[in-house]
């Protein structure tokens, strides 16, 4: 049997290799498009993007302190203030998707209950700093703000939603217990809050400048203005930057900040970069082809139908997306002919749900709440993307 | 001595483990280093942040890795 299967195999990549359709421009093209995306990445995003938000996210983890905002998830915390805490803190307790499951079902085994655990799976994946850095730098900043605002908003909703569905239940099963956070050690930290400020804006504020985009030809605004000067803003919060770094920071602080940020990178780059490859290989850069027919994406999910949002939807929620890539996919998607309003409701179903990441969540809330939570994510993200795709 | 590490796969928590097995190896204690990758069990430790490390059942660090020294340190506390 073994030696069968073998020998298929070399007939079957002699054959392949035989004929190759090389003279072929709509074989040749993807790989080539498939580079041109790599090589735009390189160029604009990876100085100007992509390190600045390694930087903060590795900030975000070294500086923060995560044990304080775990405490307003627990059991005895106020309900609302429990709804609020859990979808805003995606941003500062999680980076990659790998931790957002350990909170969730702590959150709803020993903390505030199902209603917040399932408001933080929701909007964890979509806030934390470079999904909403990437996204809004890549696929504009509208949508980057659609779908932070989505995210935070909807998830209160959807976890509303879960728990009076499941109130009965939830009234006889009580959360309880306490998180163990081990041996806390007080993060060395010896700038005050203002300073603590400066420093994040010295970073966000070099992003937001190196990017600013080219107004429309003929506007006289403050927008083009700011663009005319922008070389000097972005240079000017380098200096600050590098001041901060040289008088408030101490070397033992900067190693594990560094440290971190690195580890990101190495964690998150090369998951992204092949995403970028497959992306410009299957779909090609925006006005060009890949190897999927951009005609076929525009009849699936162009223009702002009720199919193209529900379709969107859906497969964004089986789909699995490894941490930001669900950006160049999406670049991709847009540029062969998705609409804007399926492109928010594929962002806002994608990255929060998975088939593996369903049946995690199956083992910990059931069969039945897994399902209803799908089903919600569905609807919203299918609504969601009607309303802006008619905005926009 | 059960040395437990948590979390489900992610690259952090491969460093943690052999950060553990290499703390075992300098120690020279008799210890068992087990990966948990069962969320359910990690939730019943009470940790929210992985990876974690769990020593003989106490929780002793969560969300960061301890580097070997560190964790030398905590398994020669236990055993004295």
């Amino acid at each position: 049997m073994k030696r069968n299967l073998k020998f298929l195999v070399i007939i079957g990549g002699f054959l392949l290799f035989y004929f190759l359709p090389l003279e072929s421009f709509r074989f040749r093209n993807p790989f080539f498009e498939a580079l041109a995306m790599l090589n735009i990445y390189a160029r604009e995003h990876v100085i100007f993007s992509l390190i600045p938000a390694f930087l903060i996210a590795g900030a975000i983890y070294q500086f923060m302190d995560q044990n304080t905002v775990l405490k307003y998830l627990g059991a005895k915390t106020n309900k609302v203030l429990a709804y609020f805490v859990a979808s805003v803190s995606g941003s500062i307790l999680t980076v990659c998707s790998c931790t957002i499951l350990p909170l969730f079902s702590g959150i709803y085994k020993k903390g505030a209950g199902l209603g917040p655990a399932i408001a933080f799976l929701y909007s964890g994946p979509a806030i934390n700093a470079l999904a909403i850095i990437l996204t809004a730098r890549i696929l504009g900043w509208q949508l980057g703000l659609a779908r932070a605002i989505g995210a935070i908003l909807f998830s209160v909703i959807i976890g509303l939603c879960m728990h009076f569905i499941f109130l009965s239940e939830e009234k006889e099963r009580q959360a309880n217990g306490e998180f163990q956070l081990g041996n806390i050690e007080n993060k060395i930290n010896q700038r005050n809050g203002l300073q603590n400020i400066l420093y994040f804006l010295s970073m966000i504020g070099f992003m937001v400048f190196a990017n600013w985009a080219e107004p429309q030809t003929g506007d006289e605004s403050l927008w083009s203005m700011i663009f005319q000067y922008k070389g000097y803003l972005a240079i000017g919060f380098v200096l600050l930057f590098i001041y901060i770094l040289v008088y408030w920071f101490r070397k033992e602080e900067m190693i594990p900040w560094l440290e971190s940020s690195w580890n990101f990178a190495q964690q998150i780059m090369p998951l992204l970069f092949l995403g970028i490859f497959f992306s410009g290989l299957l779909l090609g850069r925006p006005g060009e082809e890949g190897l999927i027919p951009s005609r076929f994406i525009a009849s699936l999910v162009g223009g702002n139908s009720f199919e193209a949002n529900f379709f969107a939807s859906i497969v964004g929620a089986f789909m699995y997306f490894a941490t930001c890539t669900e950006v160049p996919v999406m670049q991709g998607l847009i540029g062969s002919g998705m609409g804007q309003g399926p492109a928010l409701a594929l962002l806002l179903a994608g990255p929060a749900l998975s088939l593996p990441n369903m049946l995690v969540i199956r083992s910990v809330i059931g069969t039945r709440k897994t399902v209803t939570y799908v089903s919600l994510v569905i609807i919203i993200a299918t609504i969601s993307g009607i309303v802006y795709g008619s905005l926009v | 001595m059960k040395i437990e590490v948590l979390g489900m796969g992610c690259p952090k928590c491969k460093k943690l483990f052999q950060n553990a097995q290499q703390a075992v190896e300098k120690s020279g204690i008799q210890a068992e280093v087990i990966k948990v990758e069962d969320l359910n069990k990690i939730t019943d430790y009470g940790v929210m942040m992985t990876p974690a490390l769990v020593l003989d059942g106490k929780v002793k660090a969560t969300g960061k890795i301890p580097n070997v020294q560190e964790i030398v340190n905590w398994i020669k506390e236990k055993t004295q």
